[in-house]
């Protein structure tokens, strides 16, 4: 810490300090993905690529896009992570 | 009235006054100095003007068009929002350098033939290095040096493509080039390296995160939309632009989810963000034109509040690694909400800045026909909300509480963040006024029913795949680790090869001297010798040769630094 001067209060307890509302935020994520499905019942969607038209597809490939990543990711890891001064040694 | 000279001098000499003056003397003159840019902008007319007679050739400094004029803008508020966020910095060094750089930079923007872009595109290279290594560190003097090489290396290949125009046409005007042009690679080559192509990107994220709080803000701005600048104005609708933008989108954010300093996550995003322009660029319909140029605009500023936020973290906390850092919401809630603004810019949310100009450079790929490049978009969409709206925020500001506590960031940073901040909701609020300064007529509505739910679904359920991922300890957390990237080929094995050269050299040294000095006076008499008139060294080199020399001996040079 560079500046000290006025450090900010911690004994206040946060909302999200609870796991509780931790697990809220959670469902609600859920329940707003659910919506927009929803929504999408009831618009006529128009389309630039021919893949739109199917149902949810934003949903469905933005979900599997960010697994995919993830999982790669933690592959890719394995290949590359050395420690920290890897190029001071 | 007209102004006749280029609004980058306004900046490079303003510059001059910062170390001149103390105190609140300074920080006014620092607030002024923009104010008088922006000034200057708005006096220009469109034309030529500031022509100069160099060695026979005409020299245009400031050509003003639509093309130079959204990126002109766009460098200027940069420049003000940067040194308002530099406010509280107490030496002259980083406010000198970052209004020279801007200055330079935006110099590039309106030189209106080769030579005169070299110039300025040198200055960055060179003003931008200082910002570098005000980082102060040691980590940051070694990274300033490769990154300097390279910035020059690019800049060696600007001047002989500009050479090479020359020889082939008689004519140095910096209009649109293509790879079939003279010289043509090599300015390709020129810009690509500062644009961050594929394998050409390791400069970014080495350099950039190793400068300070402030100093990382001024450089997220310029070098790299100068050279998205450079490349739609000369290599306009060159396919090769598709592949090459599409993979710079798709490949740093797998590094950007598993690397633990947030700057340099900051900087793959960058880099991923620069392929949406390159794309554009690459397609090179109006749409897509005009969806690079307003997403280079957007994505100055809300790259600028990203850096700012997170160098307000590491100015109060001192590390900005994620691995050390948690729960920071409690103590810079401010800050954590421009953080919040920043990375729903980014991420392209409506109402969002990202969200107006992005979805014209998808448009345009999608009805283009592009459908591979299309899908990668849309991945590397998804992918930049994954690391830059979820991470960038979650690490730094809520998951596991770190028990760091500390101050709010100082008012002048606030008050940047809250301006850039303003500006990036203002764009996704009401995009026509940036529409209205982009280089073609726009007829384009971002706003309609499907786009909004199109992209509400895309960012929500990746919202939904972190959140599972997390809830059930898959994501990967932040470790303390360097991650190999391409770099790594010239920053060990390389180095090692010449390590062990040299020892050996120097072993043999001894023995090999009288050879040596034989040899040498050998090839003095031959060089003297196939000089003169007629002979093979006295005909003309192909400056393209010249070039490749010249990368050679950088090269080289970047080697014998480790040696």
């Amino acid at each position: 810490m560079k500046d000290s001067s006025k450090p900010a209060s911690s004994a206040r307890e946060y909302w999200l300090d609870r796991p509780e509302n931790v697990r809220k935020v959670y469902l609600a994520v859920w329940g707003l993905c659910i919506l927009l499905l929803a929504v999408e019942l009831l618009l006529h969607k128009h389309t630039e690529v021919p893949v739109e038209k199917w149902f949810g597809f934003h949903g469905f490939f933005g979900f599997v896009a960010c697994i995919g990543l993830v999982l790669t990711a933690k592959g890719l890891r394995r290949l590359v992570r050395r420690p920290e001064d890897y190029y001071e040694r | 009235m007209s102004v006749e000279f280029s609004p980058g001098l306004t900046l490079i000499f303003g510059s001059l006054l910062v170390p001149v003056l103390r105190g609140r003397m300074r920080s006014a003159w620092v607030l002024i100095l923009p104010v008088l840019g922006l000034a200057h902008l708005s006096l220009l007319t469109p034309g030529e003007f500031g022509i100069v007679s160099f060695l026979g050739h005409e020299l245009v400094q400031l050509r003003v068009d639509r093309w130079s004029m959204v990126f002109g803008w766009i460098f200027m508020i940069a420049a003000l929002l940067a040194a308002v966020y530099a406010l509280h910095v107490r030496g002259a060094l980083q406010l000198t350098a970052g209004f020279a750089y801007a200055g330079s930079a935006t110099g590039a923007l309106f030189a209106g033939d080769l030579i005169t872009l070299f110039i300025y595109w040198e200055l960055t290279a060179v003003t931008s290095l200082l910002l570098v290594w005000a980082g102060g560190t040691r980590a940051a003097y070694r990274a300033g040096m490769r990154y300097v090489i390279i910035q020059i290396a690019s800049g060696m290949l600007l001047f002989f493509g500009a050479l090479a125009q020359y020889n082939a046409t008689g004519s140095l005007r910096f209009e649109h080039i293509g790879l079939d042009g003279p010289g043509g690679w090599l300015l390709f080559g020129a810009f690509g390296i500062k644009c961050a192509f594929p394998f050409l990107h390791n400069w970014l994220q080495d350099a950039y995160p190793e400068s300070t709080e402030a100093g990382t803000v001024f450089l997220s701005a310029f070098t790299t939309k100068l050279a998205v600048y450079a490349l739609a104005r000369g290599f306009a609708g060159t396919e090769i632009l598709v592949p090459i933008g599409a993979a710079m989108t798709a490949f740093p954010i797998f590094y950007a989810v598993i690397e633990n300093d947030l700057r340099r996550v900051l900087a793959y995003s960058l880099n991923n963000q620069l392929g949406f322009m390159v794309v554009g660029i690459g397609l090179g319909t109006e749409l897509s034109l005009n969806g690079t140029a307003s997403h280079a605009f957007a994505h100055i500023l809300y790259k600028a509040l990203l850096f700012m936020s997170m160098g307000a973290v590491l100015f109060r906390v001192g590390t900005i690694k994620g691995s050390e850092l948690g729960g920071l919401y409690k103590s810079m809630p401010y800050t954590t909400v421009f953080c919040i603004i920043g990375a729903a810019s980014i991420s392209g949310f409506p109402l969002f800045s990202g969200f107006v100009t992005k979805s014209m450079i998808l448009s345009a790929a999608g009805e283009g026909g592009y459908l591979l490049a299309w899908g990668v978009l849309l991945f590397a969409s998804a992918g930049v909300f994954h690391h830059s709206g979820i991470k960038i925020p979650y690490f730094a500001f809520f998951a596991h509480d770190s028990g760091k506590r500390c101050a709010e960031a100082p008012p002048n940073m606030l008050v940047a963040m809250a301006a850039t901040a303003f500006l990036c909701v203002a764009i996704g609020v009401y995009p026509a006024p940036l529409y209205a300064l982009l280089p073609y007529p726009v007829d384009y509505t971002p706003y309609t029913a499907s786009h909004v739910l199109a992209q509400l679904q895309l960012l929500l359920f990746s919202a939904l795949a972190f959140s599972v991922l997390m809830r059930y300890g898959i994501y990967p957390p932040e470790l303390r680790s360097t991650n190999l990237d391409f770099d790594w080929i010239y920053r060990a094995p390389l180095v090692r090869l010449v390590r062990w050269t040299t020892r050996g050299i120097r072993n043999a040294r001894g023995a090999l001297n009288g050879v040596v000095q034989t040899g040498a006076m050998r090839i003095g008499h031959f060089i003297l010798h196939e000089s003169a008139e007629g002979r093979r060294l006295s005909g003309r080199w192909p400056t393209g040769s010249m070039a490749l020399w010249m990368m050679v001996l950088l090269l080289a040079y970047l080697i014998l630094y480790y040696a």
